[in-house]
Order: C-alpha cells, then sequence, then structure tokens
C-alpha cells in the first residue's frame, strides 16, 4: 500500500496535509489504483464479464426508511449467486443498497462507509444527509468511463435525517444515475432491473405516513413482483429459507431484521400469493 | 572575512531537544491509563479544540504540546488506519503499525529539520482484558516507549506520574479511574504547590470501552461526566457517543443546488 518511498521513513506529506476531509479524496493522491473508475480498462464492452446485481427498494415511513433487496446476482442467463447481499449500512443513520455490476457496487458500498466514518473521525462531526448524498454522487460520477463500458453500477441511499428541514420528513431517500446525477425522491424508489415492475407494486400500495411494519412486508411484496416478472430478481427462496435482506434506518439507527422476522414476513407474503397471485 | 562557527552534532541535537521539552512543558498534560472496563483518556482542557480523539475500532490518540502539529499527526494516525482497514480488514488496523508510523515520521522530522515538533502522543489499543491493553508514548524525537498501564505527558508529566504509579490499579472501575487521572492532574499547577480540583468544563474525557464491538470510542462529556466526577456510575449506553454531532438543521432548497438558502427564499406578495 505505501506509496512512495521515502529514505527518511517519514509518512508522505498527503498523510499529514489538512487539505481535505474526505477519504476518497486522500485515496486519489495516497493510492489511485484503490478508487474504482481510476483503474484502466481494456476497450470494448466488457458488461458481461462479472455478475450483475438486482433489484432494492425503499420506502420512506413515519419514524424513517426501510430498504430491502433481493438476493440474486446473474451473469447472463446464469445464477452466479443466491445469497448476495446488496444493501448495507453506510453509517449509523442511513443505508445503501446497490445494483449494477455486483463487484464495483460493494467495492463502492465499502469506499462509502469508509468514507463516512473517515470524516466523523477527521471532523469530529457526522454529515449532513445531503452531504452524504452529494459525496455518494461524486462516487459514482468517478466510474462513468467503467459504467459506459457495461460495468455500470448504481446505488439508492436512504436515512434518517438527524436535522431535517421539515421535521415531518426526516426519512429520505435519494437516487442516482451512472453519471452521478443525484434526485430525492418521495415516498418510495426501486433501482434494478425489477425496479420497474416493483415500483408500479409500490405505487398501488403506498401510503405516506406508513408505519415502519407495514413498509417491511409492502418492500417484500415489491420484490415478490419484481421477481415474478424479471428473471434477473430472486424470490424468496422457501426450500433454502433465503429471504430478502430487509434494513430500517429510524431515530434508534440502523437495523437490520434477524432471519427469524424476515422468515415470518416472507412466508406470509408467499402464503397470500398461494391464495392470490396477483397479490 | 566571516567567521565560521562550528556547532557538533551532539550540541545541535540537545538544542532542538531542549527546545522541544520547553515547548511541551508550557502546555497543560493529560493522562491515560487502563481501568477494569477499557482505557481512560483525560486531558487538561478547557477548549473545544481536540486532544484526545479517536483513530479506529480499538484505537485512540492523545496528545499534548502544539496543536497545530499534533492535529496533522492525528490526521495522518486516521488516514493510514482507514488505508489499511479497507486494503485489508477493520481487525488488520494494530496500535503498534500506528507507533511505529509515528516513531519514523517524528524521527526524521527530529533529525532533518530545522525545528522539531513539541508534542508528545499516546497511542492507545484496548484489548479483551487490561493486560491486553498497549499504550505506546511517541516522543518529539521519534523515541517511542510501552508503557505499563498508565501514562502521563506534558508539563510536570514526571509529578503527575508519580501519582499515577502509586494508586493506579487496572481492576478499578471507571469513577474510581477518573477521580485518579483526574486528582493526579490536579496535583500539579496549583499555587504554592497545592493541588486543584479539576471540574468537568476544565477536562476533555474519552474512554475506549473493552465490551463494546466495533467502534470502542465514546467521549463523555457535559451530565455523564458530572455524575461521573461525583463518583456515581453511570449506564453504559448513556457514557457518551462517537464523535457524531449532527449537524446544523438542514434547509428548505433541494440537495442538487450549491446555492444558498436565501438566494431561494419564495417571493412575498
Amino acid at each position: 500500500m505505501a506509496t512512495g518511498f521515502d529514505p527518511s521513513g517519514r509518512l508522505p506529506d498527503f498523510f499529514t496535509s489538512t487539505g481535505t476531509s474526505s477519504f476518497t479524496q486522500f485515496l486519489s493522491q495516497a493510492a489511485p489504483e484503490m478508487l474504482p473508475g481510476r483503474r484502466p480498462l481494456p476497450p470494448g464492452l466488457s458488461g458481461d464479464v462479472a455478475p450483475h446485481g438486482t433489484t432494492i427498494v425503499a420506502i420512506a415511513t413515519a419514524d424513517g426508511v426501510v430498504m430491502a433487496g433481493d438476493r440474486r446476482a446473474t451473469m447472463g442467463n446464469l445464477i452466479a449467486s443466491r445469497d448476495i447481499r446488496k444493501v448495507h449500512p453506510a453509517d449509523a443513520y442511513s443505508l445503501i443498497g446497490i445494483a449494477g455490476t455486483a463487484g464495483i457496487g460493494i467495492e463502492l458500498i465499502r469506499l462509502f462507509q469508509v468514507e463516512l466514518e473517515h470524516y466523523e473521525k477527521i471532523e469530529g462531526a457526522m454529515l449532513s444527509l445531503d452531504g452524504k448524498a452529494n459525496r455518494l454522487a461524486a462516487m459514482v460520477r468517478g466510474n462513468l468511463g467503467a459504467a459506459m463500458q457495461g460495468l455500470a453500477v448504481v446505488p439508492l441511499f436512504a436515512g434518517f435525517d438527524l436535522s431535517p428541514a421539515d421535521p415531518g420528513r426526516a426519512g429520505r431517500i435519494f437516487s442516482f444515475d451512472v453519471a452521478g446525477g443525484l434526485y430525492e425522491e418521495t415516498g418510495y424508489e426501486a433501482i434494478g432491473s425489477g425496479s420497474l415492475f416493483a415500483r408500479s407494486a409500490l405505487k398501488k400500495r403506498y401510503r405516506p405516513g406508513v408505519s415502519t411494519e407495514d413498509a417491511i412486508v409492502l418492500a417484500v411484496e415489491a420484490l415478490y413482483d419484481a421477481a415474478d416478472d424479471d428473471t434477473a430478481t430472486g424470490g424468496p427462496d422457501v426450500t433454502r429459507k433465503i429471504y430478502p435482506v430487509v434494513m430500517t434506518a429510524t431515530a434508534n439507527g440502523t437495523q437490520r431484521l434477524s432471519d427469524e422476522e424476515i422468515t415470518t414476513v416472507a412466508e406470509r407474503v408467499v402464503q397470500g400469493r398461494m391464495e392470490n397471485p396477483g397479490g | 572575512m566571516a567567521m565560521q562557527f562550528y556547532a557538533s552534532p551532539e550540541q545541535v541535537q540537545r538544542d532542538r531537544s531542549e527546545y522541544a521539552r520547553k515547548g511541551i512543558a508550557r502546555g497543560r498534560s493529560a493522562v491515560v491509563l487502563t481501568y477494569e472496563g477499557g482505557i481512560l483518556l483525560v486531558a487538561e482542557n478547557i477548549t473545544t479544540l481536540r486532544k484526545i480523539s479517536e483513530i479506529y475500532d480499538r484505537i485512540a490518540f492523545a496528545a499534548v504540546g502544539r496543536y497545530n502539529e499534533f492535529e496533522s499527526l492525528r490526521r495522518a494516525g486516521v488516514r493510514m488506519a482507514d488505508m489499511l482497514g479497507l486494503s485489508y480488514d477493520r481487525r488488520d488496523v494494530t496500535g503498534r503499525a500506528l507507533a511505529n508510523a509515528y516513531t519514523q515520521t517524528l524521527g526524521a522530522i527530529f533529525s532533518e529539520t530545522q525545528k522539531p515538533y513539541e508534542v508528545e502522543i499516546c497511542v492507545a489499543q484496548v484489548g479483551a482484558s487490561p493486560e491486553a491493553d498497549e499504550l505506546y508514548r511517541v516522543t518529539y524525537d521519534g523515541s517511542v516507549m510501552d508503557e505499563p498501564g498508565f501514562m502521563a505527558m506534558g508539563g510536570q508529566a514526571e509529578a503527575i506520574s508519580n501519582v499515577l504509579r502509586e494508586r493506579h490499579d487496572t481492576g478499578a472501575d471507571l469513577p474510581t479511574a477518573l477521580a485518579l487521572a483526574a486528582e493526579a492532574l490536579g496535583s500539579v499547577g496549583g499555587e504554592n504547590g497545592q493541588t486543584r480540583t479539576l471540574e468537568a468544563k476544565q477536562l476533555e474525557v474519552a474512554v475506549l470501552d473493552r465490551r463494546r464491538q466495533g467502534r470502542a470510542f465514546r467521549r463523555i462529556a457535559d451530565a455523564a461526566l458530572t455524575s461521573l466526577l461525583g463518583h456515581q456510575t453511570v449506564a453504559e449506553a448513556e457514557l457518551g457517543d462517537v464523535d457524531s454531532a449532527p449537524p446544523a438543521p438542514g434547509e428548505a432548497k433541494p440537495t442538487i443546488s450549491a446555492a444558498s438558502a436565501d438566494t431561494e427564499t419564495p417571493k412575498e406578495n
């Protein structure tokens, strides 16, 4: 890792310089090869070489946000992974999910998690939720070159705003495009190959001010609908007991639903579809 | 012809040492000690500029001396730790690696530049038991020492150390350990050699909590600190938080807009 050998043994200047509180900005000097988007790619499209992650949904609730992701990664017509985890906590009050090239997406999540913690430690304060979203947009923008060659990744970011402009809207959702465009969403949002179906399901069922418990069921239902019509999205796998990853961010911080909790919800959803396949 | 003066290397080193030591002795002191529940870091500090901070999950940093100099070392530590943790794994970031980087850096600055850094720093890493705790003292000239469970830095560190040496107990609970730290810091600096009683607002206090998962650093301030100084125990959940003060309230303008809020105020009729 150490870049540039200084015979005195002293840490290189960019370690001690005041310039930036951003970890990615520091890495761009210290170890640019650790940033996705800074690596040279062979010419041509390379989208088929790595697995793709699929559908993520996020819902704003009365107490914060709920984010859920299916567990499938695909490579062309093959299932690359049945139990990939695509929804992670970004920090104590926010969540990030990814769709697109799984490898780059996971790298982006790791980098973003360190980015937020790094800022907290350097500055002794947390970034605002808008600040976090803007940082993430900049990181997606950095990957544009790779995205043009087929290695696109798009995150979904949602969190509990500790100091919101409107106290009634503490749970906020942000979506991105491959060019680094940042868009705040109202109510709900879905990304990935099954997002069309998930969003349509949410459009009919979402009501502002929904409780966290109800939103969890809504999210699992939306993923079921996505899996129903999109081959790249995995539905609840009752034989292997693999169910979506569901996380919440509220005033109490971020939490992941335990295996028992999600099993109960998912089995109830599957049971409901036995009687009425359309939900 | 101008006279050429010769100064022996020994003389140069002695002068630099003396300069650095004087600078450090002018500032207020800090102590770091292990207790039953973790490592306690206490600095006498009435400003909001911090002498103690979090570096990584189980590692903290304390320093005395010139603020601008130890602040740049602190940043370097956080950057190095985060980079190591991202490249390898969070468990692979160790206090010893950081202490090594600091000793190399301070050593190089001491021998190569005109002015040495006037700082003394402590890298503390909390372990599963008090015996597994590690405290490294790195001084202005790059020497590093592995301290046995407690250490004092800054002006009159020797006198403060003596108080700690006599009474330090790795099995002590947090209020007892804090009382000892406050007493040790107050044992010097009073008028006519009198002891002082330090209050909550004169102290900067943090712990590395042994029992916590993940980030073990907790800053203790305000109500929690006052009760601890009054020898009351404080529940672990109320000790304080990592350094993550929420930012100022948001403004009612879109996130994508970089303009200040007053440029978007709705027109009043």
